[in-house]
């Protein structure tokens, strides 16, 4: 399927290619794994450019408030948990409740009705706690990006976070085109074949985006070999292997990865000769420049071995500390080049469709990027009015 | 900031939607068009016997997105003073002078649960909070109080979208609302519950005073009040400060504290809204009653009788008809 939408405009060119892309406001971002928030102390995490107090309530519900008391802007995130479901600010005492409310100001008998500390809309989900930093009233729970991997009695698998310095468009750059594997993770699941092979890409209405990607007869690379062993001991031969990038808005992107033996029917469907797996990521926008990457790696197979969860995360682990350390750099080169801008290569048609996405969603909020005059584009391109 | 400008809001349909209820459906002109959130209202020029326009608020029950289109719903009142009169007139294509979206009820995102408390057409200030809270996952009842079923509007249409969330209590079917074992068991089994209550005066005081009665947070009680302007109307009195020497006259459209600020005095004050207790000042004596419009002072404060908010607060004639007089003291 292909995207129906009426494009009224053409989309400015530069524009989607922004080296430090914005975040939409009104959307999903996982701001926490469940377990780093608690009811015994709050959590600080700046999502969006917007620092909250994460805690649960005491029969378990997650709540993000804003952390700036309403008095004096002290962090409530500095301060405890206090009755049901209330925090109190470390400060002066005054409490306020799940909705922000407060509810008591030590010093005085009455509370002023008009204090108040912002809540956001919160849901827990695939393991995540999921926060809507923007307009409120816009949340819908259902438009939480599908990653029922996570918790799914079929899979298992296990992930931890990434304080990534770098603006979270990277991120997704990154796992859009994953011909990098050849040049960043030659020890564990590069190979040739990746720029070799063909890929497709197709793009939603609803801005999510699939990238294709099956390498036909090849060796299989270290971590593939492994793999395969854990599910077929003393495994020998050549592997079909695929790559299936779903991208979710904003910032949710699923790969189904896997190989399967050779000529065993993988790409027409029968995946029983093979191991697949499912690399979930999902970055929360931090600031402009830092981005929280939470990604796992879920499996389908051996299910109750722990050993393989742990190597697994650890083998993962150890392919995305490489990303970082490219990420970073990249970061840095990017800032050390104002003038310069960035080209696209055909392997970016998955990237550039998401930073379409992300772009018409900005324009739905009015918060369209303006590029700055530079030398590719010498017109600084106008606010498109529509989304 | 809501502008309380009057533009001409195109009429597009009207429907009888329960016995007295007629629903009108509002085209604003493009301009001032603005997206109506739950618990938003209009302010409507309706024309009176007299001929003398005069404002009402109507709440907003549903609108599109964009606010292009927005219903209010008006019961005819028998005792109606000519608003719901005026509006029950309308047809298609007429035009009815009204503000954009007004927001004095504002739901708040994130509490543990919501109550919302609805007698008759108070439904049309939570049916759009009822639909959102709904949406957004959170826990949620909406209990609506009405004689029968056919003088409830929107009861079908709501329980067909929020199923088993509405709870009808129907007096005419002998289920009648008893709001203080609601309460009650609000207290007992949730009292992290956010409440907001619309319905006639005697509802939301009988919620008021059973949710004192039981304990609940009063923050967490929420009514819609269209201006909250004191017991009294507001009369010029005079006010004292002797220990500056100040002896003024504050008028009606005037307040203590400006009153006394133009005699020279300097005074402390932050919100000038009767909420952060800032411009308090002891109370000497006063010729008068005393109308506290604030909400810093406590109720024993208020008993006491020795401080005023001199921000909102101010004295009316008492019934011996002396001229009223307030004379403070500094703190």
């Amino acid at each position: 399927m292909t995207r129906r939408t009426t494009v009224t405009e053409l989309d400015v060119p530069g524009r989607v290619t922004a080296k430090i892309f914005p975040h939409p406001l009104n959307a999903w971002y996982a701001v926490a794994w469940d377990h780093e928030v608690t009811a015994k102390a709050p959590t600080a995490r700046t999502v969006a450019g917007r620092p909250l107090a994460l805690y649960r309530t005491q029969d378990g519900r997650p709540v993000a408030l804003d952390d700036a008391c309403w008095h004096r802007l002290a962090p409530l995130s500095l301060g405890k948990l206090v009755g049901r479901d209330g925090i109190q600010c470390p400060y002066h005492g005054l409490q306020y409740n799940a909705a922000g409310r407060c509810t008591a100001m030590p010093a005085q008998p009455t509370v002023n009705p008009s204090a108040l500390v912002t809540s956001h809309p919160v849901v827990e989900r695939h393991r995540y706690v999921w926060v809507w930093p923007g307009d409120p009233l816009l949340a819908d729970a259902a438009t939480i990006p599908d990653m029922h991997q996570m918790d799914s009695p079929e899979w298992a698998g296990d992930g931890l976070t990434i304080e990534a310095p770098c603006n979270y468009q990277l991120i997704l750059d990154n796992l859009m085109d994953l011909t990098h594997e050849e040049f960043v993770h030659g020890s564990s699941i590069g190979q040739a074949e990746l720029s070799e092979s063909e890929f497709t890409t197709r793009h939603e209405d609803d801005g999510s985006v699939t990238v294709t990607r099956w390498m036909r007869d090849v060796e299989p690379p270290p971590f593939w070999r492994k793999n395969m062993r854990d599910k077929f001991p003393g495994f020998e031969g050549r592997v079909d292997r695929w790559q299936i990038i779903h991208y979710y808005a904003p910032s949710t992107i699923c790969i189904d990865v896997g190989v399967a033996e050779a000529g065993t029917g993988a790409p027409e469907g029968d995946r029983s000769r093979g191991v697949n797996g499912y690399v979930m990521n999902t970055i929360t926008p931090e600031t402009d420049t830092t981005s929280h990457y939470f990604w796992a790696f879920m499996r389908n197979y051996r299910l109750d071995s722990q050993l393989i969860t742990t190597q697994l995360r650890e083998g993962v682990r150890g392919v995305f500390a490489e990303d970082e350390a490219m990420l970073v750099a990249q970061q840095r080169a990017i800032d050390a080049n104002p003038d310069k801008v960035f080209y696209s290569l055909t392997v970016d048609a998955g990237g550039m469709w998401v930073r379409r996405t992300l772009d018409r969603m900005l324009a739905a909020e009015g918060r369209a990027l303006t590029i700055p005059a530079s030398p590719a584009s010498p017109a600084t391109a106008p606010a498109r009015a529509t989304s | 900031m809501t502008s309380r400008t009057l533009h001409d809001a195109r009429v597009v349909e009207t429907t009888d939607v329960a016995v007295g209820a007629r629903r009108v459906v509002l085209e604003p002109p493009t301009g001032a068009r603005r997206r109506a959130d739950p618990g938003t209202h209009l302010d409507v020029r309706v024309e009176v016997p007299g001929g003398r326009p005069e404002i009402r608020s109507y709440s907003v029950v549903d609108s599109t997105p964009d606010g292009s289109r927005l219903a209010i719903t008006v019961l005819r009142s028998p005792t109606s003073r000519g608003g719901s009169a005026h509006v029950h007139r309308l047809r298609p294509g007429d035009v009815l002078r009204c503000t954009a979206p007004l927001q004095n009820f504002p739901v708040r995102i994130g509490a543990q649960r919501y109550l919302l408390l609805a007698g008759g057409v108070g439904i049309t200030a939570l049916a759009a909070t009822a639909r959102t809270l709904t949406r957004l996952g959170a826990d949620v009842d909406l209990v609506y109080a009405g004689r029968s079923r056919d003088r409830m509007p929107y009861l079908q249409d709501l329980q067909a979208e929020l199923g088993d969330r509405v709870h009808p209590a129907v007096s005419e079917e002998g289920d009648r609302l008893d709001v203080d074992a609601l309460i009650a068991r609000t207290a007992r089994e949730a009292p992290g519950t956010e409440a907001y209550v619309c319905g006639p005066l005697g509802l939301l005081d009988a919620v008021t005073r059973a949710w004192r009665r039981h304990g609940l947070p009063p923050t967490a009680l929420r009514y819609e009040t269209f201006g909250s302007s004191g017991r009294h109307s507001a009369q010029a009195f005079r006010v004292q400060l002797p220990a500056l020497g100040i002896e003024t006259v504050v008028e009606p459209g005037s307040t203590v504290l400006e009153s006394l600020q133009r005699s020279g005095a300097d005074l402390m004050y932050d919100c000038l809204k009767g909420e952060c207790g800032l411009c308090v000042l002891p109370v000497r004596h006063v010729d008068g009653l005393v109308d506290h419009r604030d909400v810093y002072l406590s109720e024993q404060q208020r008993e006491a009788a020795d401080s005023l908010c001199v921000c909102v607060s101010r004295v009316a004639a008492g019934p011996q008809g002396r001229e009223p007089l307030l004379v403070l003291d500094l703190p």
